[in-house]
């Protein structure tokens, strides 16, 4: 089966292989699932490069994605413009990075850019309060979100500048036993 | 602060509009994935590394960005860098290009290390695919999460051990004595003397046998299965003469039996090395709980509806427990010192309480023992009857471990610990019922056993009772594993089933009350690691055992997804995966260490049976090494011998406790260096702060520096410092300034 498939040559396979944690046939696997996104805009052939990219609606409603408090982040981190709009790169990307194997250091550079709500390298007070609301759906007071906050930069604060850089970020991530597996999306 | 940090504001939201601030290095190590923008980075991104971090994990230290690497061994795989395809694609062909710039050597070098990488690929995917189990996993892991998905995988993990186990035993034991007869090997069987001491009824029914009699044989281990290969007692050979060689069974079973409890030492050690290394970084209580649950909190791997909506209310419950922890921790640092008085009476009498229970409970067990073992003597009077009086230890044993948590969580609530301690405390207590009730249970078997009517015992052991003491108590751990089983499956029909039916379809309160079944993991894995250290326990005098272990470790599996799946809802109190399986494998070692006593004491202290058995010609089970050692060539016996002497012990001992002092003084001096380091970048970053925020005012005044520029000569030293500072990468310094005006 893997012979006669004409959706990619072998460079671009062979490519694939070497610049994500996927394998041929998990790329040709998620192919599908990115053709079925959209059937009428992704074309099955791919060999010569096609640019077609898929807006952010269609990928935040797939099953991996939907119930992720953090998915339009997820998938605004991965975008080249920024605005969430993945090509196959992208989105090949995405779940490589996603991906069991890994490693540490490439997920914590990843998601300090997806918990980064205003772009600016810094994990500051309203990033943190952000994203502490999307993951309990604001069922928490205000005194409360505003402590759990202060208390994690002065958990996670090195240089003492009352917000996250990646340096304190990676530092911490490091110390957080649970980030590997639990920064993972099965696909 | 406020004025220091204002340089960092800006109006809107977006990369920082300061250029300065955008050409520190520390900024360039985050690259968006931005069309290039007017700032020139684009240049940078498509020469530049990323940096890494702090992480000193990879070899590749030290390398300045504008550098080259010159040696390709050292960079790290293409696939690991936080850039887009396109970009990895071309620093592959980049590095295939510089490759062929190589010697022949190092190209060779290259190539078969990618080939060999994908080959390693290919070939772990299909060993996955191999793993048993792989998709229940899966589907549970989607459903519940990764906490669930620890006790699963933990489930597997000891299917396979018991599975090893029983290979183990089987190819060095059971198989020579199978394909002996098929050979041309001769087999010299134990010779019995014909003593008092070896004489061993048969137990095997005679005449007409009631059906039901089969049953009760199969469910305790006597009559007819008792001599098979289940149980110690069938093993009489001696030796097995193959053509080229001896093979001595005695020596071959005690050295069996001493290799698998190793084996599973070592491979539950490996499991939980990286887990240990992780609680050994972690060494407060509550270390950075917040960060990790806002951070590592979410499972990305959630698809289901139901299981996201639970994983936010558990993490809701966290972070309110986590809240509601400082709070306590707050009142406990204010307690007066008449209130901690008051305090650590209640816990020293509720902790003489919990003692005088567990006392009771063991106490209970030891006269069950007896009984059962008393009655077992006497003529069966009735088959149910029968088997109730075979099963009494265990009924008692399950009785209490059934009782004695739920005990252990009420008498908690009153000893006013904070809640992570609490849990971890019944945790312990639970544990240490559960596994010291085996250890009492083989307790009272061994003084009935060493007991005899004359006081002192001719055979070492009471033969008159226990022809094959060996067997029975092969039986009694059988008959726990049996019973152990049996339970796992009745809870699960007559207990869970019922609960869901009440709590779906009733409406009344009592459904309201018990509300719906949760997957406690804590219980359910005490459970099986019980079920375990029995199987470590009993191997030794019921070889067959970890076959029957493997079995029902396998069906358990099935019975428990089906039970998760059909009648549970996920915890609210959500247990960690990552502390959650080195939990289960500290729980397991204890049970490791604790099978590791009675095996050892009946292996070196009790004398073996003269009826029955390999080692009827030996006094005790561990005097088959000393006489295999004695005929061995002199050689290897004077190594041996030195190996054992105290010489050897004593130097290793010392050499052993410099080794751990020596590591523990380093670990200490590792911890100073980070705290100094620590102070360092805080004071370092201050540093930055305050320069960038002189730079930037300095940067703000180029009015006033019009005005200044007559006193050019006069501070032409600090200017040209100052410009020299400022010139690389464009800074908009447009004029130079006389910043010793504007300090």
């Amino acid at each position: 089966m893997g012979n006669k498939q004409t959706i990619f040559t072998d460079e671009q396979l062979d490519a694939y292989q070497d610049c994500t944690f996927f394998t041929r046939k998990e790329i040709l696997r998620l192919h599908g699932r990115y053709h079925e996104l959209a059937p009428h805009l992704v074309p099955m052939d791919y060999t010569n490069d096609p640019d077609v990219k898929l807006p952010l609606a269609l990928i935040v409603n797939m099953p991996e994605l939907k119930e992720n408090p953090f998915r339009s982040r997820i998938v605004e981190s991965f975008s080249e413009d920024g605005e969430g709009n993945l090509s196959f790169n992208d989105f090949v990307d995405m779940f490589s990075v996603l991906s069991e194997t890994a490693p540490r250091e490439l997920k914590a550079i990843y998601a300090f850019k997806i918990y980064d709500f205003n772009t600016d390298n810094f994990l500051c007070k309203e990033d943190l309060e952000k994203t502490l609301n999307k993951l309990t759906r604001e069922e928490l007071t205000p005194e409360e979100v505003v402590l759990v906050c202060e208390k994690s930069i002065e958990e996670a604060d090195l240089d003492g500048d009352s917000k996250l850089s990646f340096a304190d970020f990676e530092n911490m991530i490091t110390r957080a036993p649970d980030f590997i597996s639990t920064f993972h999306i099965r696909i | 602060m406020d004025s220091v940090d204002s340089v960092f504001y800006s109006d809107r939201i977006g990369p920082s509009s300061n250029p300065l601030l955008d050409q520190l290095p520390s900024y360039q190590s985050l690259l968006y994935r931005r069309k290039p923008t007017a700032s020139g980075s684009m240049k940078r991104r498509g020469s530049s590394r990323t940096r890494v971090g702090s992480s000193s994990s990879w070899k590749w230290k030290g390398e300045k960005v504008e550098e080259r690497p010159k040696t390709t061994s050292l960079q790290r795989p293409v696939r690991e860098q936080p850039k887009t395809i396109e970009e990895k694609r071309k620093d592959k062909e980049l590095r295939i290009e510089q490759d062929r710039d190589l010697g022949s050597w190092k190209l060779w070098r290259q190539t078969t290390r990618r080939s060999l990488r994908r080959l390693k690929e290919d070939g772990l995917e299909l060993l996955s695919t191999l793993q048993l189990w792989r998709g229940d996993i899966h589907v549970i892991e989607g459903m519940f999460g990764t906490g669930i998905l620890s006790y699963f995988s933990f489930l597997r993990f000891l299917v396979l051990l018991n599975f090893v186990i029983f290979l183990l035993m089987f190819s060095f034991v059971m198989l020579p004595i199978i394909i002996a007869p098929r050979t041309l090997a001769n087999t010299t069987f134990n010779i019995y003397d014909g003593s008092e001491c070896s004489e061993y009824p048969s137990t095997s029914r005679r005449g007409l046998v009631v059906f039901h009699q089969y049953i009760a044989d199969l469910l305790s281990g006597t009559g007819f299965l008792e001599e098979t290969y289940l149980f110690y007692g069938y093993y009489k050979v001696d030796a097995i003469h193959f053509p080229k060689f001896t093979y001595k069974l005695p020596l071959a079973y005690l050295l069996v039996t001493i290799a698998y409890l190793f084996l599973s030492l070592i491979w539950i050690v490996k499991r939980s090395a990286s887990g240990f290394k992780r609680n050994l970084v972690q060494d407060e209580d509550r270390f950075q709980s917040f960060c990790n649950k806002i951070f590592a909190g979410w499972d990305f791997c959630i698809t289901n509806e139901t299981a996201a909506r639970l994983k936010r209310s558990s993490l809701l419950y966290e972070l309110k427990t986590d809240l509601e922890e400082e709070r306590i921790k707050q009142k406990i640092a204010d307690r007066t010192r008449k209130e901690k008085c008051r305090i650590y009476f209640l816990r020293l009498v509720l902790n003489l309480f919990v003692v005088a229970v567990l006392a009771a409970c063991f106490y209970s067990i030891y006269r069950a023992t007896i009984y059962s073992q008393k009655s077992q003597m006497e003529p069966p009077a009735n088959f149910i009857l029968d088997l109730i009086y075979e099963y009494l230890p265990s009924i008692v044993i399950t009785l209490a471990n059934f009782i004695t948590p739920l005990m252990f969580t009420l008498i908690i609530q009153f000893e006013d610990y904070s809640p992570a301690f609490e849990i971890r405390f019944t945790l312990m207590r639970c544990v240490f019922m559960r596994l010291a009730s085996i250890g009492v249970l083989l307790f009272s078997l061994w003084s009935q056993i060493t007991s005899c009517s004359g006081g002192s015992c001719p055979c070492g052991y009471n033969h008159e009772l226990y022809p094959c003491w060996e067997s029975r108590v092969g039986q009694e751990m059988y008959k726990l594993m049996i019973f152990d089983f049996i339970i796992i499956g009745a809870v699960t029909v007559f207990v869970e089933f019922p609960r869901k039916l009440i709590v779906t379809y009733c409406d009344c309160g009592l459904a309201k009350w018990l509300g719906q079944q949760e997957f406690a993991i804590p219980q359910n894995v005490l459970e099986i690691v019980y079920g375990q250290t029995i199987c470590w326990i009993g191997t030794y005098y019921c070889p067959l055992l970890p076959a029957i272990s493997t079995l029902k470790y396998f069906i358990v599996f099935y019975i428990k997804k089906m039970t998760l799946v059909k009648n549970c809802r996920p915890a609210t109190r959500p247990f960690r995966a990552s502390s959650s399986n080195f939990f289960f494998l500290v729980v397991l070692l204890i049970g490791l260490a604790m099978a590791c006593v009675p095996v050892t004491v009946s292996i070196a202290q009790i004398s073996c049976s003269q009826a029955c058995g390999p080692f009827v010609n030996y006094t005790t089970s561990w005097e088959v090494v000393p006489q295999t050692v004695s005929q061995l060539p002199k050689g290897l016996r004077r190594f041996l011998f030195a190996l054992a002497s105290e010489a050897f012990a004593v130097s290793f001992f010392v050499i052993t406790c410099l080794a751990m002092f020596y590591v523990i003084a380093l670990a200490g001096a590792h911890k100073r260096v980070v705290d100094q380091l620590r102070e360092q970048l805080a004071m370092e970053g201050k540093d930055k702060r305050f320069l960038i925020q002189k730079l930037c005012q300095a940067q703000r005044t180029p009015a006033r520096s019009l005005g200044a520029q007559s006193h050019s000569d006069r501070g032409s030293q600090s200017q040209s410092g100052a410009q020299n500072y400022c010139s690389p990468e464009g800074v908009l310094l447009a004029r130079p300034s006389v910043s010793a005006t504007h300090v």
